[in-house]
């Protein structure tokens, strides 16, 4: 458990430390800060009854930020350590392979919510300025939160994956993004006009991002996508582990 | 405290160790010393646990590397080739971070980092960030973070390689005086850093050990000895007469060197002082000796001589 919490600690060190981090938390900061403008822009137009929550992920700026962040932050997780040869040190220390894997996991995870943090000052603005008190409520807050948490885990342990199969950081978050946004893309062909007929239909609707962000931003905790994304994050961080397993005794 | 029994190591199409065998005692200095491309740096991997052998066995304190390597890694203190270390830390930082990383209580560590840092001598740059540091420090860092667990094993990968000689000198002296209370495996194809650091010498090359031992086994093994220089005037037939029949000559040469000299190089069996003798013989005869020197055979002498056998029995 010690090893693990060091890791994490480094990792955590090694963002902030260096620009990435700060780059990373102004990237998400100006996207969010452009969707919120264009939130703001809608809702003096047309008002609506929706969650404001609900309103921001219908945004392209959201699926832009997951689909960048994820690549930018977990390209260095392995593939750097093995370009600097700090992987060498770590690996000869007396850690477990799936402590070195969990720990970058969740250093990458912590970056990640630390980035998505402005998020709810923006909402708690927005329900200020709102006479209805029923646009923001805790439950929502915490569903989005909650969503963006398991989404996000799902994109992190694929760049975690890639970063340890890739040589070089850039093919890494390459393969991450692309992962990714064939993720999305399969998403958006369950909303297409004429959907799939038969269980091709129903397993595009199951596997739907797009859908499931927006109900848990609607404040609908359906334990299915829970499952579905917790499932995929602990399939991606296993083999992760397989493939650091195995470059170690190959 | 090293125990490697016919340990092999293939890359995909090219084998790097073939069949090695040796063992280290606990406690001293061993150079593992051979040409760029020996099989030091992959039988350093090897014993740190980063990379498996591809048949052999492999011991370390007791455990093997492969089905023990935890228990290995908890042992071990590895400084690799090219000493990376994470350049956007401070000096303290790391080393303390290290320490954490290899299960250290954190007093242990307090007392420990503050150790390492006195005896590498990095006190003045303790509070510095690693990428600002000259390389001379760099090495000192890699090598405190080596020392900082109080390992029961060193394994330094070419530890002066890229140093100016002052830096080489110092970082020479840190090595020699971790030999009294640890067990250090130093990787080099530097001949002067095993001669001065090693108490005892693995030969290797082309991923085979061609000769281990302490430094004048190894000498007198490789029929080392030593050599006498001599020149004297004096009748060619006679002084061969008289070279054959001294006892612990093993071979010798004469050619003459002009104004009436002749140049001999002789070849003393161990154990054996044949100055006396010579100056001896040349009084007894009147012969005018002006030159008589003794050169001892380094280890670069017979590293040279093990490595150009070896390639010739392989052409």
């Amino acid at each position: 458990m010690q090893a693990y919490l060091v890791l994490v600690r480094r990792e955590l060190g090694a963002y902030f430390v260096s620009i990435t981090g700060y780059l990373l938390v102004s990237m998400v900061l100006f996207l969010v800060g452009l969707s919120f403008v264009d939130i703001l822009g809608k809702l003096n137009v047309e008002p609506t009854d929706a969650p404001i929550t609900e309103q921001f992920f219908v945004t392209v700026y959201f699926w832009m930020i997951l689909l960048l962040t994820a690549p930018v932050m977990t390209m260095r997780t392995f593939a750097f350590e093995r370009s600097a040869g700090t992987y060498e040190a770590l690996m000869t220390s007396p850690v477990n392979d799936w402590q070195v894997v969990l720990a970058k996991f969740t250093g990458s995870q912590l970056v990640y919510l630390i980035a998505w943090l402005p998020l709810a000052f923006y909402l708690v603005v927005v329900s200020q300025f709102s006479n209805d008190a029923s646009i923001l409520n805790i439950r929502t807050l915490a569903s989005t939160f909650g969503g963006l948490l398991l989404i996000g885990s799902v994109f992190i342990s694929m760049g975690c994956l890639a970063s340890a199969l890739a040589r070089s950081q850039v093919i890494a978050a390459v393969v991450t993004y692309g992962l990714g946004l064939g993720l999305f893309l399969l998403s958006l062909r369950s909303l297409m006009e004429t959907p799939a007929e038969g269980w091709t239909g129903d397993l595009l609707q199951y596997v739907s991002m797009t859908e499931h962000m927006e109900a848990f931003a609607r404040g609908a905790m359906d334990t299915r996508p829970m499952v579905l994304y917790a499932s995929l994050t602990v399939f991606f961080l296993f083999l992760t582990t397989r493939i650091v397993e195995f470059r170690r005794w190959k | 405290m090293i125990e490697v029994i016919g340990l092999r190591k293939e890359y995909p199409g090219c084998p790097a160790v073939g069949d090695v065998s040796f063992t280290v005692p606990a406690g001293g200095i061993v150079g593992l010393l051979g040409p760029n491309g020996a099989g030091k740096s992959t039988i350093l991997k090897i014993l740190s646990g980063y990379m498996p052998g591809t048949h052999g066995t492999v011991r370390v304190a007791g455990f093997d590397v492969f089905h023990q390597s935890a228990e290995v890694r908890k042992r071990i203190g590895y400084m690799p080739e090219n000493n990376p270390l994470h350049l956007d830390m401070r000096v303290k930082d790391y080393l303390t971070f290290r320490a954490r990383l290899k299960g250290m209580g954190a007093r242990e560590i307090r007392d420990r980092v503050a150790a390492v840092l006195d005896q590498c001598d990095l006190i003045g740059v303790d509070r510095r960030v690693i990428g600002q540091l000259s390389k001379g420090y760099r090495q000192r860092v890699g090598l405190a973070d080596a020392l900082v667990a109080k390992p029961e094993l060193i394994l330094l990968d070419e530890p002066t390689i890229g140093l100016d000689p002052n830096q080489i000198r110092s970082v020479r002296e840190l090595i020699l005086s971790l030999g009294c209370n640890y067990t250090v495996l130093l990787s080099t194809h530097i001949l002067s850093e095993v001669e001065i650091t090693c108490s005892h010498v693995i030969i290797l090359n082309q991923g085979k050990v061609l000769a281990s031992g302490t430094k004048q086994n190894l000498l007198d093994g490789l029929g080392g000895g030593k050599e006498i220089h001599v020149e004297l005037a004096a009748p060619e037939s006679a002084l061969r007469e008289i070279l054959a029949t001294i006892e612990g000559l093993e071979h010798f040469d004469l050619k003459p060197v002009g104004e009436g000299y002749l140049g001999c190089v002789l070849k003393v069996r161990p154990g054996f002082d044949l100055r006396p003798v010579l100056f001896e013989m040349a009084r007894e005869r009147g012969w005018v000796l002006r030159e008589l020197t003794q050169v001892r055979q380094t280890l670069e002498d017979a590293f040279v001589r093990v490595i150009r056998d070896h390639s010739q029995d392989q052409s």
